[in-house]
């Protein structure tokens, strides 16, 4: 099977960001990593090819640093890599990133692509269901598990509330993956050596230009959200928090 | 034609799940602001039976959507199923609730179309004319405000809880129920879903649970979650978990709070090292009173947390083990 897997830097989960001057994107001095469900992703693709042999490719789309992405993927045993790399992918909209990827990869035969479920900067969960519907492939989303039938392939989707569902499917087709499908592994020493010496090929804004149009909808601005409950802050230090915090539990939530 | 609004509701065995109605609600609003009409599509062979339902709602219309593809949800069914009835309606905004379902086909239906989906909205803003909708970005760390820049039908999904449904008004007569029925072609439908299932019985029912002590990625390793054990036994509580929790293994699945886990509400629930996604908040934010301990003073869980404590949930739990253990050995005064 050949494998396209979709992954992309997101600002690192405990880093404090700050607004840009105009007050529409963040200031990008923050440390990223990959977005978590598609590293899920990645790691499903390889163990995909462990039992049923072909090829791991990843891509992303971002500026430079975004390679890191790549990089970690290609250590971690992706065969090779594409990089759409320009500082404008990080503004496309979900439709115009879909599209970028689409004409990166439009001479590629690929049987199945996995996009994380969502990201955790936008989290649009859109870019892999328009990926699909603009290759004319069937897709699936949340998906659990992955079997290879005689038609195709059979996923586990989650539901709501602790309910799921099988889903039988044909070839090619478009994959979300969520979370928790599978254990991550790690790079080894020999995986990041070997990552230096695979193939990373680069794509500019210029040769998919022509597949992008305008955005469709525009981030008119952002912000620090609005508290809306009162909130009681315990300060001081941790005993005095604790005294204070048993306080609130006997004498105010009569819990204790 | 003038502008219309059109709500899809969900439902499930012939039943609107809550948040179809929050976006009932929601589209009232938006009608309110605007000045459009709002109407409602009902979508699959139940919709002439709970139409009538849909109708009693302050609504201009309601269309029941039928064809026998749309039977069982598939995304290839409901997106061309209402792109069809959408091509001849050409309303302004389509409202949908952020349901798994949803966004299984909309990204879908819209891409068909050429449209786009503003998804997961938490609120809509009408400034000067001009018609904005808030969605949560980076986990809750930030909002945007998030315009459309091309053409009509602008889709817009909205995410559970972001409206009441208790506040959708009944219309002073019902509604007028049309039926439109749908062709959808032989070959269209790839995907053959099956049955849809629930995995072995849960061990744990934290539903009744009156004292929670959850714990989140915050703990860092395995072996820490001793202290949060030993804080919920001397609360006399349950051990909870956020989803990163379970899907390690280092807690069982049937202790996971949020929109894939259990939904609690019990009189206290105290989180530890939770950022509070909104995944998360779903299933516990119908608690009395929720504590949240977390170092970063900007974590999402504290816009709806009734009492704060932003620090490291190392220093902050043995001194609090100690302390409900005083007060609950001395009972006088610890
Ligand atoms: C379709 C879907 C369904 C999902 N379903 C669920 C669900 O049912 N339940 C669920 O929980 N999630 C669910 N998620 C995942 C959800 O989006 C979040 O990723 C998850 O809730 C984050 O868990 P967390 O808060 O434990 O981890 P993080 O977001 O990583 O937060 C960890 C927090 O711990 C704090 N922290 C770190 N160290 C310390 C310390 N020493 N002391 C105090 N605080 C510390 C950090 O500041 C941070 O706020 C779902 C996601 C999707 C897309």
């Amino acid at each position: 099977m050949k494998i396209l897997v979709c992954m992309k830097q997101v600002p690192q989960k405990d880093a404090p960001l700050k607004l840009n001057e105009s007050g529409t994107w963040i200031r990008e001095d923050v440390s990223y990593e990959v977005n978590e469900p598609d590293a899920y992703a990645l790691e499903e693709a390889l163990r995909q090819r462990e039992k049923h042999k072909g090829e791991v490719v990843v891509i992303t789309s971002g500026p430079a640093r975004a390679q890191q992405v790549l990089r970690e993927a290609l250590a971690k045993g992706a065969d090779r890599a594409i990089h759409l790399e320009d500082e404008k992918f990080v503004g496309l909209d979900a439709f115009n990133t879909a599209k970028a990827i689409a004409a990166a990869i439009k001479d590629e035969p690929f049987d199945l692509i996995f996009t994380g479920l969502q990201s955790d900067d936008y989290g649009y969960a859109q870019t892999g269901v328009i990926l699909a519907e603009l290759l004319g492939w069937p897709h699936a989303t949340i998906i659990m598990q992955i079997e290879k039938t005689d038609a195709g392939i059979r996923v586990k989707r989650e539901l709501e509330a602790g309910y799921f569902q099988f889903v039988d499917m044909p070839l090619p087709a478009v994959l979300t993956i969520q979370s928790g499908i599978n254990k991550l592994r790690y790079a080894t020493l020999i995986g990041i050596k070997q990552a230096k010496n695979k193939p990373l090929r680069k794509v500019t804004l210029a040769e998919v230009g022509g597949a992008i149009g305008n955005n469709l909808q525009k981030i008119e601005r952002l912000y620090v959200p609005q508290k809306t409950k009162k909130t009681e802050y315990i300060e001081g230090p941790a005993g005095e928090v604790a005294k204070k915090l048993v306080d609130k539990l006997r004498n105010e939530l009569r819990v204790l | 034609m003038p502008e219309t609004i059109l709500v899809v509701v969900e439902q499930r065995e012939g039943k609107l799940n809550r948040v179809s109605w929050e976006t009932i609600a929601a589209g009232q609003a938006i009608a309110g602001a605007t000045g459009w009409p709002l109407e409602a599509a009902v979508v699959g062979t139940n919709a002439p039976s709970i139409s009538p339902e849909v109708a009693g709602k302050k609504l201009a219309k309601v269309y029941a959507i039928e064809s026998r593809k749309l039977d069982a949800y598939t995304p290839d069914a409901f997106a061309a199923g209402l792109k069809q009835f959408l091509a001849t309606k050409q309303p302004k905004l389509v409202l949908m609730p952020h349901t798994y379902q949803v966004r299984d086909f909309v990204p879908k239906l819209a891409t068909a179309m050429g449209r786009s989906v503003v998804s997961d909205c938490i609120g809509f803003k009408h400034e000067s004319g001009k018609l904005l909708f808030t969605r949560q970005m980076f986990q809750g760390k930030l909002a945007a405000d998030v315009s459309f820049a091309g053409d009509a039908p602008w889709f817009v999904t909205f995410q559970n809880g972001a409206f009441r449904a208790d506040k959708a008004e009944a219309g002073a007569s019902a509604a007028a129920v049309e039926t439109v029925k749908v062709e959808i072609a032989e070959g269209v439908v790839r995907n053959q879903p099956q049955e849809v299932f629930k995995e072995a019985k849960q061990a744990v029912d934290l539903t009744q649970a009156e004292i929670i002590v959850a714990v989140g990625r915050g703990i860092k390793e395995q072996k820490n979650i001793l202290i949060a054990k030993q804080l919920a036994d001397a609360l006399g509580g349950d051990l909870a978990a956020s989803r990163p929790i379970c899907d390690s293994g280092w807690l069982p699945m049937d202790r996971q709070i949020g929109s894939s886990g259990q939904t609690v509400a019990p009189k206290l629930y105290l989180a530890l090292g939770i950022s509070g996604a909104i995944q998360h908040i779903v299933g516990m934010k119908g608690s009395r009173a929720i504590v949240a301990v977390n170092k970063d003073s900007e974590a999402p869980i504290f816009e709806i947390a009734d009492y704060a404590v932003v620090g490291n949930l190392f220093d902050i739990v043995p001194p609090l083990i100690e302390e409900v253990k005083k007060a609950k050995a001395g009972d006088s005064h610890g």
